[in-house]
């Protein structure tokens, strides 16, 4: 188990490598950041100092080997927009982020799991079909476009919830969370539902598909057979079955959520992450766009390596590090 | 039965306004702000934020023209040498006064701002010398006569003088150092959310209307409106053009707006002698570059219809151009006026300069910078595609455009500039003069257009600091770098645009600039 988690770990230090590496490179072929960042009046001598300042007049090899320099001690450089550390400049974003995350998984789970076990194990009946058209439009329904008739029909229209921004926040354990609050929570509603809506239809199709095909099988009968109360046949034989595949996609989309909420960030001017990244890659600003990447790669990472390792407590018969 | 009427639009009119408390004012801005520190960036919406903390020497009305800030008064005692009186009696955020050595620390502040992206050291750099003959005095010396002094002065956000010696950009990001003189306080700022500022009950300037001020940061347009409707902020920047006939049909909104000093231009490659992307009708590079022919470049001014791109693509939101800035700035010339679409006109002189059957050719454009940049340049390839130059459109996004177009990549290409001095030195300094580190003029000028006669002029000009006959001869040089010698060819200018909740009343500004103290009820 130890030499499992450890040898995961050294598979992310080269994926992280590599990471690096793309990006870097990848941003400097796009464009020159001083023609970006300087006003356009400045002159040849303000452009060679900016260019100096941000240490954009090296070679662009000797300026990686800076930044690996710099990274192997856990510092990914300075942003050229903030003059701040960019870890810093992230990670003063990210309790928005994550909060935002968190908020819609918790709707799409609580939501997804009850209808989708509903639409199983009654596909007949016309909520079911209801509950399925209903999640067809959920997957095919642009988020953009969701979002802005989110806002028109209950901030516009209705005027009961905020349009956009985030609510004050609360500091809780060092950490500022607006959602702990009716306050706050009222402007994260929206954007949570927004976010919310692919992965619940994603999740009420799995839940359905799954529910389907092992209520088929020889066990359920069985336990069926044996006089179980259905609700123990649903609940703990049924549902421990359908939860595997669940949590893989379930943690796969929270690792997507916080990393690709940018469209939702930016239509609900929500502070998060997603919306610096953007901002920063039309600014050509590397050193966030680089440190955000990897902060993002190694979370990927760290969300399989948990799932991994709740497949072997759901399901016993997965043994983690058994490959020689 | 009027009175009643009266009375009731009147209720409504305050109902609109008290929605959110009397008080407040929350402002929806269309870019984030990315530092507080006056003099770390010089970006727009960093200034826009920084002017309603710090106020400068020089300010600027609505329509560009300078105005006395905290000086007072400002002459020329000789061609090298300014006198500035500065105001008395004005305080600090703190409490204390004001004087000379802080300007003078402010000065020597800017050039030294660590790691500085775009400094302020552009307009400081010209004066060599700064000294306080009294408290209230400054006597500032220049190389060189510089005559736009004054409008430099307009950039630089005066700090007090232990700020400007000790402090950090982040202290100003934290709020300890953003101790101003100007209408408003500092009091929070969120870092890609919103600032919220307090109102300086002892400002020296007329007192600003609100006593608490959100400016919110709402990127996406169409979210921005929404914000508006639904009465979560009480005006808008940067409208959209789609939304804009909406918006003034909408009881609850009223709109305003301003001719920019923002012109939309096409730049030409009138110097290599093979330029990358002019090709024959059938796709083979021409030997010959037709773009340095004077002939060429009006064909290509008089075959675009810039009454139909101002009215079907900008939606009204523009002015047709016919010269470098709207007619009000000083500098421009009386005899310019935008050029009437004329297809045959243009085909003439295309025929006349040897490409009686026109020629192929690529017109690069942003694609995210300016209002409606890549519809624009669509609609332009079309009329010149009509007037017989096939044009090819390729829009790209502005970090990958101008980055190219900095390497000169391109043989023609849409642009945008703001003449930030508010006269017509700046961009014919940038865009016309010829490209030279020594004079520092062409620095925007990627289309290398050279001409020995206009720089006399242009450079004769900003040795004169008598305004009067300055401006003639900057006039001067737009009818000869426009009218005569077509070194660009303008399209439009931009016009910006506000939405407020009705009730409200703002006069839009040509440097597009959104000033919460400058909003008000309406009379």
């Amino acid at each position: 188990m130890t030499v499992y988690v450890l040898r995961r770990l050294a598979q992310t230090l080269l994926v992280l490598a590599i990471t690096s590496l793309l990006v870097f490179f990848g941003l400097y072929v796009v464009g020159n950041p001083v023609e970006i960042l300087v006003n356009p009046v400045a002159d040849e001598v303000e452009r060679a100092r900016a260019a100096a300042a941000l240490g954009l007049d090296k070679p662009i090899v000797e300026q990686y080997w800076v930044f690996l320099k710099g990274a192997f001690t856990g510092e990914l450089g300075t942003s050229f927009v903030f003059g701040r550390s960019a870890i810093e400049v992230i990670v003063e974003r990210m309790p928005a982020t994550l909060e935002l995350a968190f908020l819609a998984m918790l709707i799409s789970v609580t939501l997804g799991v009850p209808l989708g076990l509903y639409a199983g194990l009654k596909p007949k009946s016309w909520v079911s079909k209801t509950i399925m058209a209903g999640s067809i439009l959920g997957f095919s329904l642009p988020t953009f476009w969701v979002g802005l008739i989110l806002i028109l029909v209950f901030a516009v229209q209705l005027g009961w919830l905020p349009s956009t921004g985030r609510g004050p926040t609360v500091d809780v354990l060092g950490l500022q969370l607006s959602i702990v609050h009716w306050e706050g929570l009222k402007y994260a509603l929206l954007p949570a539902i927004n976010l919310a809506l692919f992965k619940l239809s994603l999740i009420i199709r799995l839940t359905r598909a799954q529910v389907r095909e092992q209520s088929l099988l020889d066990y359920i009968k069985f336990a069926r057979a044996k006089g179980l109360p259905r609700s123990r046949v649903i609940g703990v034989h049924l549902l421990k079955n359908i939860l595997i595949p669940l949590v893989t996609v379930v943690g796969l989309e929270l690792g997507s959520v916080i990393a690709f909420a940018v469209v939702t960030e930016t239509i609900f001017a929500w502070p998060g992450m997603g919306k610096l990244v953007i901002d920063s890659i039309f600014q050509l600003d590397r050193p966030v766009v680089v440190a955000y990447l990897l902060l993002i790669v190694f979370m990927f990472i760290l969300i399989n390596l948990v799932v991994d390792l709740l497949y072997s407590a759901l399901d016993p018969r997965v043994r983690l590090g058994e490959q020689k | 039965m009027k009175l009643g009427r009266y009375v009731l639009a009147l209720a409504a009119a305050l109902l609109a306004v008290g929605g959110a408390g009397a008080q407040e004012l929350v402002v929806g801005l269309s870019t984030p702000v990315t530092a507080l520190d006056p003099h770390f960036h010089n970006l727009s919406p960093n200034n826009n934020v920084a002017d309603h903390v710090f106020d400068k020497l020089v300010h600027k009305d609505a329509k560009e023209q300078l105005r006395p800030g905290l000086a007072e008064s400002w002459k020329a005692l000789d061609d090298t040498t300014w006198e500035l009186k500065l105001r008395k009696g004005v305080k600090w955020h703190d409490g204390t006064e004001f004087t000379a050595d802080d300007v003078i620390a402010t000065i020597k502040r800017i050039p030294n701002v660590p790691n500085s992206p775009a400094s302020f050291a552009t307009y400081t750099r010209p004066i060599t010398d700064i000294a306080a003959p009294d408290k209230l005095t400054l006597r500032l010396k220049t190389a060189r006569p510089h005559p736009l002094l004054p409008n430099d002065l307009v950039a630089i956000r005066i700090v007090p003088k232990h700020i400007a010696e000790t402090a950090k950009t982040e202290d100003f990001n934290s709020g300890k150092a953003m101790i101003g003189t100007g209408p408003y306080k500092f009091k929070e700022y969120v870092a890609g959310d919103r600032v919220v500022l307090e109102r300086n009950e002892g400002y020296w300037g007329p007192k600003p209307h609100w006593k608490t001020v959100r400016l919110r940061m709402i990127t996406n347009a169409p979210a921005r409106v929404a914000a508006l409707l639904a009465g979560d902020v009480q005006m808008i920047e940067a409208v959209p053009t789609a939304d804009i006939a909406r918006l003034q049909k909408e009881p609850r909104v009223t709109v305003s707006s301003a001719v920019s000093n923002r012109l939309i231009y096409l730049h030409m490659d009138s110097d290599r002698d093979k330029s990358p992307y002019v090709f024959d009708k059938s796709g083979k590079p021409l030997e010959k570059n037709p773009l340095k022919d004077v002939r060429v470049r009006k064909a290509i001014s008089l075959a675009i219809d810039r009454d139909a791109i101002v009215s079907r693509i900008m939606e009204g939101q523009a002015q047709p151009a016919g010269q470098l800035l709207p007619d009000f700035f000083p500098g421009t010339s009386k005899k310019l006026v935008a050029p009437k679409v004329n297809q045959d006109a243009a085909k003439k002189l295309l025929a006349e300069a040897g490409y009686p059957n026109g020629f192929s050719i690529t017109l690069h454009s942003p694609n995210n910078r300016y209002i409606n940049d890549e519809k624009v340049a669509q609609a332009i390839a079309q009329f010149l595609t009509r007037a017989g130059i096939d044009t090819k459109l390729e829009a790209m996004p502005s970090n990958v455009f101008f980055s190219r177009a900095g390497k000169l990549e391109f043989s023609f290409f849409l642009a945008g500039w703001g003449a930030e001095t508010g006269e017509t030195s700046s961009p014919l300094r940038a865009l016309i003069g010829t490209f030279s580190p020594a004079t520092g003029m062409g620095q925007a000028n990627r289309g290398r257009f050279s001409d020995d006669g206009v720089d006399a002029l242009i450079l004769t000009a900003m040795t004169n600091i008598d305004d009067t006959k300055r401006n003639l001869m900057l006039a001067a040089a737009c009818d000869k770098a426009i009218g005569e010698l077509q070194a660009i060819v303008p399209v439009h200018y931009e016009v910006s645009s506000w939405a407020l909740r009705k009730g409200l009343a703002y006069t839009g500004r040509a440097d597009q600039y959104t000033y919460a103290f400058e909003v008000r009820p309406a009379k």
